[in-house]
């Protein structure tokens, strides 16, 4: 059995990555917000078999690594841990939709792999731009943003409750998964029936231990409402950056890049 | 000042469960004071805390904090007088960075921003974590940790500081740092614990519990000389009252 290794389970690399000091970083967690809610949108609205239109969208998480200094193997890594949802959606789309609609070479190609790749690529664009932002703004400046949008106040402290206990959960898991291993004395995994009383006890442990930390932010005044002291102010510069993406992504949503980009290409040839 | 007042009377509790935690516990605290609750595991003493706080509802009696009884309407107020720092830091810090957890609390109060920004430069400095600022809490070391809750506590300026063990887990190094970080608070204070030599460095009186039943108030060395009552209660002397191991001086015959 693989040693129970916390690293594994860095999940504050993402708040670490938020405080590096880069441009991304830097602005207003709203505009960043704001900007990434218009990627997606726009990325979700395109028709199912898009793919060649949505190449020029890889340009906006590509800049945001760059700006904000991320690591590319890293949030690479976090995208394909979520991937098998994406592969579950669109898995039967190539066995359901025979319609040729290309040839490459001898090779015909379907609508069903079509729409099965832009799934992915779609899936990979989106996470992408989520996960940078987390990763240039933080998790709970994230969710102070939306409650500047004006999201739900009780939507808003789910999704920091989600958050902080996730570490509460994971912290558990590996103390336990750590002892177990140590009184393995065989390499094989754990037997279904220790398997089931570790999650057991890791639920009853995990749901103990929420209970106290509620209970010190209730001492400390906590009514509901998670405030981050963190001042948030639009300059110029974040204007600048919502309008810009804003209307770089209507742009092409509109005009399919790739096919521009193609066109005029074999027009300076010919 | 009223405020600082901590009455207790006949505080009886049962967990969910059915076990009875505490059955008729009375005393009172005045301004200033500094009181141990001690007792073995599991006689109670989290608990009382924990009503002091207003985060358990007794089953029956009363406690007042100052002029008010502790009640789902002074709720508020009686967290803003009393701090309760807890046994495990883990459970007290849960923000991104030190400085949000610090903010916490007078971010609660609903303080404007600048009295909040000084109040965690205070409360750290004041710890001696000025440092830490800006550092993700669950990546420090135990005696960081328990510097950073105290902080998160201290911005809150309440009037009565309630501790559950607020040594525990730590090198002896950082448990003296602690110990003469709270020789300095002028707050009336409440401390928890199993470590019988912080209670006579800190505490001039004692509590002592056993099965949710209060078996001794009095002044803490008196306690602490009463051999009898410390085993009845399953406590030893503190180290420094146990005589020398290497001459045997001060040591009970065997």
């Amino acid at each position: 059995m693989a040693r129970p290794d916390v690293k594994n389970f860095d999940i504050g690399a993402m708040d670490a990555l938020a405080r590096r000091d880069a441009p991304a970083q830097r602005l207003d967690p709203r505009a960043k917000l704001f900007t990434t809610l218009a990627f997606i949108l726009t990325v979700v609205s395109f028709d199912p078999y898009a793919l060649s239109a949505l190449i020029p969208f890889l340009i906006y998480p590509a800049v945001m690594v760059g700006l904000g200094d991320l690591p590319v193997g890293y949030l690479g890594q976090k995208i394909l841990w979520a991937s098998p949802f994406a592969l579950m959606l669109g898995i039967f789309n190539p066995f359901l939709d025979h319609t040729v609609v290309g040839h490459l070479g001898a090779l015909e190609i379907t609508g069903g792999w079509v729409s099965f790749l832009s799934i992915l690529v779609r899936f990979a664009l989106t996470v992408g731009a989520a996960l940078v932002l987390i990763a240039t703004t933080g998790f709970n400046t994230v969710c102070s943003s939306l409650a500047a949008f004006g999201a739900p106040r009780i939507f808003v402290a789910q999704l920091l409750f989600l958050h902080r206990y996730l570490f509460v959960l994971v912290q558990e898991a590996s103390r336990m998964a750590r002892a177990r291993w140590m009184r393995s004395c065989t390499n094989r995994g754990p037997g279904i029936s220790t398997a089931a009383s570790l999650l057991g006890h890791l639920i009853l442990r995990a749901l103990d231990r929420a209970q106290r930390i509620h209970t010190a932010m209730r001492c400390r005044g906590f009514a509901g409402q998670i405030q981050v002291a963190h001042r948030m102010r639009i300059r110029p510069a974040d204007v600048a950056f919502m309008a810009g993406w804003t209307v770089f992504f209507l742009f092409f949503r509109m005009v399919n890049g790739s096919m521009m980009l193609g066109n005029l290409v074999k027009g300076l040839i010919s | 000042m009223s405020h600082h007042i901590v009455e207790v009377r006949d505080l009886a509790y049962r967990y969910p469960d059915g076990t009875s935690a505490l059955r008729g516990i009375s005393f009172r605290i005045t301004h200033g004071e500094s009181v141990a609750v001690v007792g073995s595991n599991g006689a109670g003493k989290s608990t009382l805390l924990l009503h002091l706080t207003g985060a358990l509802k007794p089953a029956s009696g009363e406690i007042r904090i100052g002029d008010f009884p502790v009640t789902a309407k002074t709720l508020p107020m009686i967290r803003r007088t009393v701090g309760m720092v807890f046994q495990d830091p883990d459970d007290q810090l849960f923000m991104p960075t030190v400085t949000d957890d610090v903010a916490f609390g007078p971010l609660n109060l609903g303080l404007p921003e600048e009295e909040v920004r000084s109040r965690v430069r205070e409360a750290l400095a004041i710890v001696g974590a000025g440092h830490l600022k800006d550092r993700p809490p669950y990546r420090l070391s135990q005696g960081e940790k328990r510097a950073v809750s105290i902080a998160t506590v201290l911005a809150m300026s309440p009037d009565i500081l309630v501790m559950d063990e607020p040594t525990a887990n730590m090198d002896p190094t950082a448990r003296r740092q602690v110990i003469e970080l709270l020789k300095t608070f002028e707050h009336t204070k409440i401390i928890a614990t199993h470590d019988l030599d912080l209670a006579m460095d800190l505490c001039r009186r004692t509590l002592i519990i056993h099965e949710g039943r209060m078996v001794a108030d009095g002044a803490t060395l008196e306690i602490m000389q009463d051999e009898a009552l410390l085993k009845q209660n399953r406590l030893e002397k503190p180290l420094r009252m146990q005589g020398c191991p290497v001459c045997g001086f001060g040591r009970p015959k065997n």
